[in-house]
């Protein structure tokens, strides 16, 4: 989580730790994605692209954020981290 | 025209009810307007205390819906305010005890007689949200500068927007300038951002409020309450006027007002953090 790492550091108020935190919470209340949903699309993921590739699976990471999509609009991005073991033969086919 | 004003927020203890209390009394003292206060928090009647006329009941809203009484015999006239009225909320039923159509019905029968109905949303999303929110034409959603407060706001905006309302007014209370300052409060700004809604009004936390409330005097006709004179210019923007948003400049002490504090006299600067705000 991004915004883990920025607490601890006194230089960075309060009110803007606040303002990242909601920002995070309402991009998944406003998109209506729970964590459960979430934990679906994960297990989904896993099922397709274990067909071609041997993934780590305690180190896969996926969530929910915002992204820029131009000077001031931002949407909702998922985002994957999916760590590769090893390719599987029938990738190269 | 009359209109019917839902004052809602999604969570609790944000200051709905002294909204209500506020806005209802300003509308009636400052602007001679025939209104109504409507407590839709039934099982937990508060306004009623909020404004000092507990001791009057003698019918409630669901006396009323279930013909139990004539809504004229429910309504209680404030004798301090002309024009003024509460209808208070049942204490012992629970909020099933009403349906959204009731409701609509109760507030189109009010809007006869008066210029406002000011309807007191309890906490929540489920059905004394629905019931509160039936009748009304526009909203004002109350906040505190809190995460969770503008969470639950947000999700507020999400559900009336659904609903067919537009453009629900935001109304920040409980803040606190020398907090937003030392950036340790979200400021008015930050929270306007992140919900994207039009703002009615800031309400800086006041301890008048909590005395006014302890006498069952709201605070909006307290001339010397900061709460107060927010909730009077909120009144204003109510009627239609266009009263400035806010100015959140620091006053420098002037040359005048340090000779005045030199002499032990009162100086017109607010109190404190040394800075002036208007709200
Ligand atoms: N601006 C304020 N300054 C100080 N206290 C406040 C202010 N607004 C509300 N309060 C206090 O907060 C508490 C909750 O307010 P209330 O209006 O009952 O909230 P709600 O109706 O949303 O549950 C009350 O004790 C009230 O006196
Ligand atoms: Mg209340």
């Amino acid at each position: 989580m991004d915004f883990l790492k920025i607490f601890g550091r006194e230089d960075i108020s309060s009110k803007d730790i606040a303002k990242e935190r909601l920002r995070l919470i309402l991009v998944h209340d406003r998109a209506n994605v729970s964590p459960k949903f979430l934990e679906m699309i994960k297990s989904q993921l896993i099922n397709i692209i274990s067909d071609y590739m041997e993934i780590e699976e305690d180190g896969m990471e996926i969530k929910l954020t915002r992204m820029k999509k131009d000077e001031d609009t931002t949407v909702p991005a998922l985002v994957a981290n999916i760590p590769i073991r090893r390719m599987k033969h029938l990738a190269k086919i | 025209m009359s209109q019917v004003l839902v004052i809602t927020s999604g969570k609790g203890g944000v200051g709905k009810t002294t909204t209500t209390a506020n806005i209802g009394t300003g509308l009636a003292l400052y602007k001679q307007r025939k209104v109504v206060m409507v407590d839709a928090d039934i099982g937990l009647r508060n306004l009623d205390v909020v404004m000092g006329l507990e001791n009057r009941i003698v019918y409630d809203l669901v006396d009323v819906t279930h013909g139990l009484c004539r809504l004229k015999q429910a309504l209680i006239k404030d004798k301090r305010f002309e024009n003024l009225y509460l209808l208070p909320a049942a204490q012992t039923k629970d909020k099933t005890a009403v349906t959204p159509e009731q409701m609509e019905k109760l507030c189109d029968e009010l809007r006869k007689d008066f210029d406002y109905v000011l309807i007191d949303c309890p906490a929540g999303i489920e059905q004394g949200f629905k019931n509160a929110i039936a009748g009304a034409d526009k909203a004002i959603i109350v906040t505190t500068p809190e995460v969770s407060a503008v969470r639950d706001a947000d999700r507020i905006v999400g559900l009336l927007e659904a609903s067919g309302f537009e453009e629900p007014k935001l109304l920040i209370n409980r803040i606190r300038p020398d907090m937003v300052k030392r950036g340790d409060m979200m400021s008015i700004e930050d929270m306007i951002d992140i919900l994207a809604i039009e703002l009615l009004g800031v309400v800086p936390e006041d301890e008048k409020i909590v005395v006014s409330t302890n006498r069952g005097e709201p605070a909006v006709a307290d001339e010397t309450s900061r709460a107060g004179q927010a909730y009077r210019n909120i009144t204003r923007r109510i009627e239609g006027e266009e009263v400035p948003l806010m100015t959140l400049q620091e006053v420098e002490p002037t040359f005048m007002d340090k000779l005045r504090m030199l002499f032990g006299i009162k100086t017109r600067t607010a109190k404190g953090e040394g800075a002036k705000w208007t709200f």
